[in-house]
């Protein structure tokens, strides 16, 4: 059970090499956080990870094995997962979507089947994933689902187009999914943080209001203990993004032609 | 997956203190046969019982799984009255009020009496409640001649100490794990007035009321402190009561009193308990003029904070934490040192009592043992405040002390074999009971306390 004192006793990850979401563990730890479940398609990098969750405190950590394009796996992989944190601690109080894959082009450079792929791992695979642990969270009648999207989804330049479509669709997906869990015990909250300077992004150029693993981790806190459903990480992007939705798309074509 | 054919609507349940909710389907048996029903129907998610929600934290809940509301298993029969006494057998979901409505107008009562009537006697008996009288009568199990248990397994069964110890003393503090009571026969005491007769001292440190609380016990059935830890040097306040007699107070009539006026608490959007306003309070509570000597009747003096209803509101939405230990007799400076650490808690200890228990019982997970007992009020919500209760828990583990299941919302699965190191044979009578692991809870998941919970 989540802590009267706000923390979650017991955490899935699915993702468990994205860098947000070990920011995100460790403020998790320093409040109290004693067990993981991680999942992630890289073995040696979930270990590692793994490694640095029980070096920084956590009490049990679990890895499994999760290919967020392996959609037909997905039920029983999260099934499993949470019978592991059931073992080790309890049930999943807090369970995290966190992978993501980013364009490696711009869009009428890209392959038409790396888009695809892009699609599939950032909407397919977090719709099916999340669904999956929605209805574990559900059959146990409390926990908090996170989803990792991106400020991308409120409008998409080229330059990464499949990837902001695909968070487009997600959150469509997100906020319908809460409102099919009202009564259910379950939260959702959505994080949507702008250009974060993580392994996915290292090899391209920075954006407006980037920011640091650690400060959407914080910020990802304080909105689960405010009750936010969706946390804006920088919070400026509140503001930021209603804006960049409806500003003229002369306006938006030279913004993104400038990146 | 939801489990659209359980039984019951889906509601959001927390305990009394109004922390950690989880959603379950909650199903109102009215008889034994509907209740057999009902846990036959139990998914993987187990079922519990659930009284008038009084523990404090997760012990009556059961996040996606079956709540049991047994308050429909009511009902009170004739006072018994035999050679050795009497005896009243009345359904596992009746309240104490209830009760002592039917009792107190023929001159009798219930031997021992928790901080609040509005609980179940099947609650009363899963966490082997107690009272201010517990150094001379112990804890409530001690009075209850039997009760019927609906087990797992659907057998349903009479339990008295000779016929089954074991299952006896599992199921008395057993937290509602080795089965439903449906019925308990209780014993009775005789009153010749409905009033106590009530002796206040004010003291001026921890040490002082700690020595007024022993003098007390010798002279008084019951005792209780009153401490204000949220400023000063730990000043308190003592009240020793015996029921009073008719010498006492010669007028006093068995009948009803007058109904008192009960005043509720609204829905608050924050909370109203913080270090000012419980400075506040506590000197108005400490300077009111109180006669050293004055007749109360029962309900008032034992069950004070009945008078307010809804009163964990004032705690606002983030609701409140009771932390209630028990030190054995000998391991006063360890009660020095953890009522000291309190006083500088990152939350205010809004309301502190401390009291004296006498022998504990034979019970595994039973809270008494012999010596002292703290409980303390404070505002839940502070992340900080969870750290600070970790290490209470372990000074408390280390002093061979234990905190109460019934209050409890927060504590660790590690300590809890620390505490109670009868935990394991506690383990061998609930496996016995209830072989599939029917019954669980969110504080048995949490606590690891059956074989099954981690399932």
């Amino acid at each position: 059970m989540t802590s009267p004192l706000g923390h979650p006793r017991t955490v899935l990850i699915l993702g468990g090499g994205s860098d947000i979401a070990f920011a995100i563990a460790r403020a998790l730890i320093a409040r109290g956080t004693g067990a993981f479940v991680l999942a992630g398609r890289h073995p040696d990098v979930i270990e590692a990870r793994a490694a640095a969750l029980r070096a920084a405190g956590a009490t049990a950590v679990e890895v499994a094995a999760f290919d967020a394009e392996q959609i037909d796996a997905h039920e029983a992989i999260v099934a499993q997962a949470f019978q592991r944190a059931r073992a080790i601690s309890g049930d999943v109080d807090l369970a995290l979507i966190a992978f993501g894959l980013i364009d490696e082009a711009s869009v009428l450079d890209e392959t038409p089947a790396a888009a695809g792929h892009v699609a599939m791992v950032n909407f397919a695979g977090a719709v099916s994933s999340g669904l999956a642990v929605a209805q574990q969270l559900s059959a146990q009648g409390h926990g908090t689902l996170v989803v990792l999207s991106s400020l991308a989804g409120q409008r998409s330049r080229p330059s990464i187009l499949p990837y902001g479509a695909a968070k487009a669709g997600l959150d469509a997906f997100t906020s319908g999914l809460e409102e099919a869990l009202r009564g259910s015990g379950v939260r959702v909250v959505s994080v949507r943080p702008g250009w974060v300077r993580t392994r996915m992004t290292a090899n391209r150029r920075s954006a407006p209001f980037a920011t640091s693993p650690e400060r959407v981790a914080s910020d990802v806190l304080r909105g689960l203990d405010r009750g936010d459903r969706v946390v804006w990480t920088p919070r400026l992007l509140r503001l930021v993004a209603p804006i960049l939705r409806l500003m003229p798309r002369g306006v938006f074509r030279l913004l993104a032609r400038s990146r | 997956m939801t489990n659209l054919d359980a039984p019951g609507s889906r509601r959001r349940l927390t305990g009394w203190g109004r922390t950690v909710p989880s959603v379950a389907h909650v199903a109102r048996p009215g008889s034994p046969e509907a209740l057999e029903t009902l846990v036959a129907t139990a998914s993987a998610r187990g079922a519990t019982a659930r009284g008038l929600g009084r523990a404090y934290g997760d012990a009556a809940q059961n996040g996606g799984g079956i709540v049991l509301d047994c308050t429909a298993l009511d009902g009170i029969g004739a006072i018994d009255v035999g050679a050795g006494g009497a005896t009243i057998t009345v359904g596992g979901g009746t309240s104490l009020e209830a009760i002592l409505r039917a009792v107190l107008p023929a001159g009798w009562c219930l031997p021992v009496l928790p901080g609040t009537r509005h609980v179940t006697v099947g609650g009363a008996i899963a966490a082997d409640v107690h009272g201010k009288n517990h150094h001379r009568v112990g804890a409530f199990s001690a009075h209850v001649e039997a009760f019927t248990l609906h087990a797992a397994t659907g057998e349903r069964r009479t339990v008295t100490r000779a016929s089954d110890p074991v299952l006896f003393e599992a199921t008395t503090g057993g937290m509602g794990l080795t089965g439903v009571i449906i019925d308990a026969t209780l014993c009775l005491v005789p009153i010749e007035t409905r009033l106590m007769r009530v002796t206040t001292m004010h003291t001026a440190d921890l040490d002082a009321t700690m020595r007024a609380l022993a003098d007390a016990d010798g002279g008084h059935a019951y005792s209780v402190a009153w401490l204000d830890l949220a400023s000063g040097r730990g000043r308190g306040m003592v009240g020793a009561a015996d029921h009073a007699t008719r010498a006492d107070a010669p007028d006093a009539s068995l009948e009803a009193a007058p109904r008192a006026l009960r005043l509720t608490t609204p829905p608050l959007p924050v909370s109203v308990v913080n270090r000012a306003t419980v400075r506040v309070f506590n000197e108005a509570w400490f300077r009111r003029p109180v006669p050293r000597e004055a007749l109360q009747p029962i309900e008032s003096y034992l069950a004070p904070l009945d008078a307010l209803d809804a009163w964990p509101r004032l705690y606002g939405p983030g609701g409140l934490l009771q932390y209630q230990c028990a030190l054995p007799a000998g391991e006063e400076p360890a009660l020095r040192a953890i009522v000291e650490a309190i006083r500088h808690a990152p939350t205010v200890p809004a309301l502190a009592v401390l009291k004296r228990f006498g022998p504990g019982s034979d019970a595994p997970l039973s809270f008494p043992l012999e010596g002292w007992t703290l409980a303390v009020d404070f505002p839940a919500g502070h992340a900080a405040l969870g750290a600070f209760l970790d290490t209470l828990d372990e000074r408390v583990a280390a002093a061979g002390g234990r905190v109460y299941l019934a209050k409890d919302a927060r504590m660790r699965a590690e300590i809890v074999p620390l505490m109670y190191p009868r935990l394991d044979e506690w383990r061998e009578t609930q496996s016995r009971m209830d072989p599939r692991g029917i019954f669980t809870s969110d504080l048995d998941r949490r606590l690891h306390l059956t074989r099954g919970s981690q399932a």
